[in-house]
């Protein structure tokens, strides 16, 4: 009996705590979109204390799906726009769809100088694994395809390539050494951390579709002004500097 | 064909994978189980501890130390690398590796329960008729204790199948070589093809569900023998 009682206070303890904040949203946002956003996230909280927001990482196409079975997501910053639009189509986002960057894609090393890479040094026997994002759901994986295939290189390294979930088990590949090269942001290959870790080579936008990014506020978002004040804080000058910094093209800049 | 070729590709991976870590577990966990069942050294507790690990732990734990251990820095990675074969995460031994210590449960407690079974008398009948001890677990443990090895077998087989957490985690998702059919079915809902997932998903229920009527229909008779 006492057992029970003890049960009993703790599960409620647990449930008044839960039920504290003012105002909570849950944001899903594209794997890329990682380092950049934590520190968006601690500026926004400056901007609005007491608020709770909480950041899902993962491939743009997880979240996509997620959010079509009913993940309790307010917002969806995607790595391709093609997501939202679909979404809104389907009724579970509400326009508008409003681009908050461009990405680029760079071949990054923590065990060679990627600094003097192109694409044509992939096919060095040296390199026997090559990183990149599953190009079945996240849109950097399918812009590295796109871009390996501009050029002639995918079918001959098919043999090398190794796919990760999102672009953060991407990194990490590269990170523990089992992959000599990976395909990823510019976004991450920029962060403080990694950037002292290993050098990049940028791939040229000319060869892979835009990596066009985009943020919807989702049917289930619509109703939370703090949903619609973390997005509009997305076009704020602190934000805008933040974004810089990580790499992005910013939409309505010249390239 | 209700199946793509890569579904299939897939399914015939998870069946070698299975296989072969099967077979290694027999060689493996037959003297780890033997040993269990008859020692009463103070180690029991530990090493059984150790084996069931897998139980309880998430796939995660397992997987992020054998992605570290077995790359090119870590202690498992330095050996393969100086034996020739190269780092393992990403090839299909570096998933035969991983399901080793992942099923071995699943091999070591039903064969460590009918040894235990057994009990020390027959052995020692047979000891008294000259048997040497290898002689006596040849001719009389392994016979007296085939219900357990055939439970075991079926159970690793069938949870090597089950695999998903941690090949997703150092398998770096190369088809035929670690795109195993629970990571294939993974990705046809990730990229919305539910009709694909729907059929693959549909192959391994019927699978898992006719392994375990197998198992269960067989145990009755077992003990009745």
């Amino acid at each position: 009996m006492k057992l029970l009682k003890l049960c009993i206070v703790i599960c409620s303890l647990l449930l008044c705590s839960t039920a504290a904040h003012a105002e909570k949203i849950t944001v899903a946002a594209a794997a890329d979109m990682k380092f950049a956003m934590e520190e968006i996230l601690v500026a926004f909280k400056k901007a609005h204390p007491g608020n709770e927001v909480q950041i899902i990482y993962g491939s743009s196409g997880k979240a996509h799906t997620q959010i079509q079975q009913g993940a309790p997501y307010d917002i969806f910053f995607s790595a391709d726009v093609a997501f939202p639009e679909h979404l809104v189509k389907k009724g579970m986002a509400v326009p508008p769809i409003r681009p908050y960057a461009i990405g680029r894609i760079t071949l990054w090393s923590t065990t060679q100088d990627a600094s003097n890479m192109t694409l044509e040094s992939l096919t060095d026997p040296k390199i026997t694994r090559i990183a990149l994002p599953n190009p079945a759901h996240a849109p950097y994986g399918k812009r590295a395809e796109e871009s390996l295939r501009a050029v002639g290189l995918w079918d001959r390294l098919k043999p090398k390539f190794v796919f990760g979930e999102d672009m953060i088990q991407t990194t990490q590949f590269v990170q523990t050494g089992n992959a000599q090269v990976g395909i990823i942001s510019l976004s991450f290959a920029l962060n403080p951390v990694l950037s002292k870790m290993g050098s990049y080579y940028l791939i040229s936008d000319k060869l892979h579709h835009p990596l066009d990014q985009a943020y919807v506020i989702t049917k289930l978002g619509s109703g939370k002004p703090l949903a619609k004040a973390f997005g509009d804080y997305m076009s704020s000058k602190a934000v805008r500097a933040i974004m810089i910094k990580y790499g992005f093209v910013l939409p309505g800049d010249v390239k | 064909m209700l199946l793509s070729e890569s579904d299939i590709q897939a399914i015939w991976l998870t069946l070698r994978l299975s296989t072969v870590v099967t077979g290694i577990l027999l060689l493996v966990g037959t003297p780890i189980a033997w040993w269990l069942a008859r020692t009463g050294s103070l180690l029991k507790g530990p090493l059984g501890a150790l084996v069931a690990l897998p139980l309880v732990l998430p796939p995660s734990v397992l997987g992020f130390y054998l992605l570290l251990a077995m790359g090119p820095n870590g202690p498992v990675g330095k050996l393969t690398t100086a034996l020739g074969l190269g780092p393992l995460p990403f090839t299909f031994w570096g998933l035969v590796f991983a399901s080793v210590f992942y099923s071995m449960p699943f091999m070591v407690q039903p064969l460590q329960n009918a040894f235990e079974s057994i009990g020390p008398g027959p052995l020692q009948v047979a000891a008294s008729l000259g048997a040497s001890p290898l002689d006596a677990f040849f001719s009389v443990a392994l016979p007296l204790a085939k219900p357990g090895f055939i439970t075991a077998s079926i159970m690793t087989f069938a949870h090597t199948v089950g695999e998903f957490g941690v090949v997703l985690m150092i398998g770096g998702n190369i088809p035929g070589v670690t795109r195993v059919a629970s990571v294939q079915i993974y990705d046809h809902v990730e990229a919305l093809e539910y009709l694909q997932a729907h059929r693959l998903s549909a192959v391994l229920l019927i699978f898992s569900f006719l392994v375990l009527l197998t198992l269960y229909a067989w145990r009755p008779n077992a003990k009745k023998g």
